[in-house]
C-alpha cells in the first residue's frame, strides 16, 4: 500500500500537468473587455490538483496517511482474480454491445455472471439471460421510446421481428 | 383570505375525477421511471408530454406536475436500494441511504425518503402559495456575483463531505471541476480539453458518466473485493409495524434534517439556473454541520437521508415558481413543462396569476394532492423495493452492472461514454484504496458548469476586481460564510499537525 499510494499520487499529479498543459491551449489570464480566458478555469484548478499531489506525498514521507504506514499489498491474488474476471466481465460486455447489440450483450453477460461467476444453475442463468434482455427491450425500445445499439447488421431480422411487435 | 379561497378553488379543480386519474397515474409512472438509474424526470416529462395533449391544458399540467413529483420521491430508491443515484439531485442521499441499507435498515432508509419528501413538497408548497410574487423578485436579484457565491458555499460544504485526508478531498472537488470543463468553452464557444485528442470529449463529460462509473461499477468491484464475493445476506423484513417503527425512528432522528432541507431546498430551487442539486447538497453539508453527531454522517444517518431527501422535493416545486411567474426554467424538467404550455397557448410570466387564475390556482393545488398521493404510493411500494434487496448478491451485482450500462447509454447516446463510465469505475476502485473520497467529485461536476460562467460574468462585471464577491449586499455574507467553512478544516489540520510536532519535544 505504502509503494501504491505515492505510485498513484505521482500519477495523478502527471495526470494534473497534461491537464495544465492542454488548458494552455486557450489563454489562461485576463482578457480586457472578455474577462478571464477559456483556459483560466480549468488551468488553475490542474494547479489546485498538482498542489494537493504534492501535499499528499508530503504526507506520505512524513507517514501520517494509513497507507502509508501499511506494508500489505494494493491487491492480493484475490483482488486480482475479482478485478480480471468482473472487471474483464464488463469490458466484454462492453466490448459485445457493438457486435451482438445491447441486448445480445445483455444475455451474454448475465450468463456468464450467474453461470460462470455466481454457480447458478444452468437452467436459472439461463431463464434470467433470455427473459432480462427482452424485458428491457420492450422496457426501452417499446416504453420509453429510446433506441440501444443493434449490433452488426446480422442481428437486424431478430430485431425486426421485436420491432413488428412494438409497432 | 384570498389566496385561501383561490387555493381551495384549486384543490376541487384537481380532485375531479379526471385530474385525479391523472395524478395517480402521473405519480405511479413518475415513481418507477425516477428509481430506474440513467432515468428521471426529465425523461418522464418528456416522454409524455405528446399525451397531454389529448386532455384539457389544466389536466396536462398536473399529469406532469404529478410524473416530476413521483420522479423525485423516485431517486432515492435506486440510490438507497442499489446504491447508484440514478439523477443528481438523489446523489446526496447515496451517502447515507446506502449505508443503511447494507445494515439491513433499508426500510428506515425509504420511509425517511419518503417522509422527508413529503415534508419538504408540503412546506414549499405552503410558501410558493404565499409568497410566490414576492420571492420571484427576490430570485430575479441573483444575478452571477450572487449565484457564484451559492456555489463556493456548496464547495465548502464538500470540503466538510470529503473526511479527514484534506489534500485528497481538495484533488477530488478541483478533478470533478476540471471534468465538468471539459467539452467547449461555454463563453467563447471555442473546444476545451479535448483530451488525447479524441473527439468524444467535445460534447463533454456528463455527471452521469461519472456518478454510474463511481458508484454503479467501482462501488460494486470494490464491495466484491472487499468482502471476498461473501457479502452478508441482511434479510431486511418489511410489516406494518416495522414500517410504524420506522415512521416513529424517522420522525424522532430526521427531524433536524426534513426542517434543513426543506427551507434551504425551497430557496436554493426558486433560483434560475441552481435547481434541486445543490440545493440537496447543500441542505446535507449544514445537516451535517449543525448535526451533534457529524461523524455518523456517511455510515449511516437518518438525518443524511433525510436532509437531501426534504431538499431535493422542495426544490422541484421551488423550480417552478420562476417558470410560473417570469417565464425562466429553473430546470431541465420546467423548462420543457414551460414548452408544453406554450404549446397549450398560455403564457408564463407575471400576467399568468391574473389572466389564468384558474390554471395556475388549479396546478397548485395539484401539488399539494400529488404530494400525499406520492407519499402513499411511495410507502405502498417501499416492500416491492425491500423485496429487491433479498436477492442473493450474486444475482443483484449483475443486475446492477446491467442497469448501470443500459441506464447509462440511455442517458447520454453514445459508446465513448459507456467507455468513459468503465474507465472511471475502475479508476474509481483503485482511488477509494487510498482512501480518495470520491463523492465530491461526483458533485463538482454537476456544479462546475453553472459556477465557471458567473465567476467568469462576475469579474468581467468587475473588470477583474474580485471585490465584487464581497461588496455585494447578498453575495458578500455568503463569500464569507464560505471561505470561514472552506479554511476551518485546513486550519484545524494545520493545528493538529503542529501538536504532533510538539509532542516529541514535550
Amino acid at each position: 500500500m505504502r509503494v501504491g499510494e505515492i505510485f498513484t499520487a505521482g500519477i495523478l499529479a502527471l495526470l494534473s500537468i497534461y491537464l495544465m498543459w492542454k488548458s494552455t491551449e486557450l489563454p489562461i489570464g485576463y482578457i480586457s473587455g472578455t474577462g478571464p480566458g477559456g483556459g483560466a478555469w480549468p488551468f488553475w484548478l490542474a494547479a489546485i490538483m498538482l498542489g494537493s499531489c504534492c501535499w499528499t506525498a508530503v504526507n506520505w514521507w512524513r507517514g501520517q496517511t494509513p497507507a502509508s504506514q501499511s506494508d500489505e499489498p494494493v491487491l492480493d491474488s484475490y483482488g486480482w482474480r475479482t478485478l480480471f474476471f468482473v472487471g474483464g466481465g464488463i469490458i466484454g460486455f462492453v466490448t459485445l454491445i457493438s457486435i451482438i447489440s445491447m441486448y445480445g450483450a445483455i444475455a451474454v453477460f448475465l450468463f456468464y455472471y450467474l453461470w460462470f461467476l455466481g454457480r447458478h444453475s444452468l437452467w436459472f442463468s439461463m431463464t434470467m439471460s433470455l427473459v432480462a434482455p427482452v424485458a428491457l427491450f420492450f422496457f426501452f425500445e417499446g416504453a420509453m421510446r429510446i433506441t440501444m445499439p443493434s449490433g452488426m447488421p446480422f442481428t437486424d431480422p431478430v430485431f425486426n421481428f421485436l420491432y413488428d411487435i412494438i409497432y | 383570505m384570498e389566496v385561501l379561497s383561490l387555493l381551495g378553488d384549486g384543490m376541487l379543480l384537481s380532485l375531479q375525477p379526471l385530474n385525479l386519474t391523472m395524478i395517480l397515474i402521473g405519480v405511479t409512472v413518475g415513481l418507477f421511471i425516477g428509481a430506474m438509474p440513467g432515468l428521471g424526470s426529465v425523461n418522464g416529462v418528456a416522454i409524455l408530454l405528446p399525451i397531454t395533449f389529448l386532455v384539457p391544458p389544466n389536466s396536462a399540467i398536473i399529469f406532469l406536475a404529478a410524473i416530476y413529483y413521483g420522479a423525485m420521491y423516485g431517486g432515492a430508491v435506486s440510490s438507497i436500494t442499489l446504491g447508484i443515484p440514478g439523477a443528481s439531485t438523489a446523489v446526496a442521499t447515496t451517502f447515507d441511504g446506502r449505508p443503511l441499507a447494507r445494515q439491513g435498515r433499508a426500510s428506515l432508509a425509504l420511509v425517511t425518503a419518503a417522509l422527508a419528501s413529503f415534508v419538504g413538497g408540503t412546506v414549499a408548497n405552503v410558501l410558493f402559495t404565499l409568497f410566490a410574487p414576492l420571492l420571484a423578485s427576490v430570485a430575479l436579484s441573483f444575478g452571477p456575483p450572487e449565484v457564484f457565491a451559492l456555489m463556493l458555499l456548496a464547495f465548502a460544504t464538500f470540503v466538510g463531505l470529503g473526511g479527514d485526508d484534506i489534500p485528497k478531498t481538495i484533488f477530488s472537488i478541483c478533478f470533478g471541476l476540471v471534468l465538468g470543463a471539459v467539452g467547449f468553452d461555454q463563453i467563447s464557444g471555442a473546444p476545451r480539453l479535448v483530451l488525447f485528442e479524441y473527439n468524444g470529449f467535445l460534447q463533454g463529460i456528463g455527471f452521469l458518466v461519472l456518478a454510474i462509473g463511481v458508484y454503479g461499477i467501482g462501488e460494486m468491484l470494490w464491495t466484491i473485493e472487499q468482502t471476498r464475493g461473501d457479502v452478508t445476506a441482511t434479510t431486511p423484513k418489511m410489516t406494518i409495524k416495522g414500517m410504524a417503527a420506522d415512521t416513529k425512528e424517522a420522525a424522532k432522528k430526521g427531524w433536524k434534517g426534513t426542517a434543513i432541507g426543506s427551507f434551504l431546498g425551497f430557496f436554493v430551487g426558486v433560483l434560475p439556473a441552481a435547481g434541486a442539486t445543490p440545493g440537496s447538497l447543500m441542505s446535507y453539508g449544514v445537516a451535517k454541520m449543525v448535526s451533534r453527531n457529524p461523524d455518523e454522517f456517511g455510515k449511516g444517518s437518518v438525518d443524511g437521508v433525510a436532509a437531501p431527501e426534504a431538499a431535493n422535493n422542495s426544490a422541484s416545486t421551488g423550480s417552478m415558481l420562476p417558470m410560473l411567474t417570469l417565464g425562466i426554467p429553473g430546470s431541465p424538467t420546467t423548462a420543457i413543462l414551460l414548452g408544453g404550455m406554450v404549446i397549450w397557448g398560455l403564457v408564463p410570466g407575471p400576467r399568468l396569476f391574473v389572466d389564468e387564475q384558474e390554471f395556475v390556482w388549479g396546478l397548485i393545488g395539484s401539488f399539494y394532492i400529488s404530494n400525499v398521493a406520492a407519499l402513499l404510493i411511495n410507502l405502498a411500494f417501499i416492500p416491492v423495493f425491500i423485496w429487491m434487496l433479498r436477492m442473493p448478491f450474486t444475482i443483484l451485482a449483475p443486475v446492477i452492472f446491467v442497469l448501470s450500462i443500459t441506464g447509462g447509454y440511455a442517458a447520454t447516446r453514445d459508446m465513448f461514454d459507456i467507455w468513459l463510465m468503465v474507465g472511471f469505475g475502475i479508476g474509481a476502485f483503485f482511488l477509494r484504496k487510498f482512501d480518495y473520497p470520491l463523492a465530491p467529485a461526483v458533485l463538482a461536476i454537476v456544479l462546475g458548469p453553472i459556477a465557471e460562467p458567473t465567476l467568469r460574468q462576475s469579474l468581467l462585471l468587475s473588470s477583474g476586481d474580485p471585490a465584487i464577491f464581497f461588496t455585494r449586499p447578498v453575495a458578500g455574507p455568503i463569500t464569507v460564510i464560505a471561505l470561514i467553512l472552506i479554511f476551518l478544516p485546513l486550519f484545524k489540520a494545520l493545528r493538529r499537525m503542529r501538536a504532533k510536532a510538539k509532542e516529541p519535544a514535550s
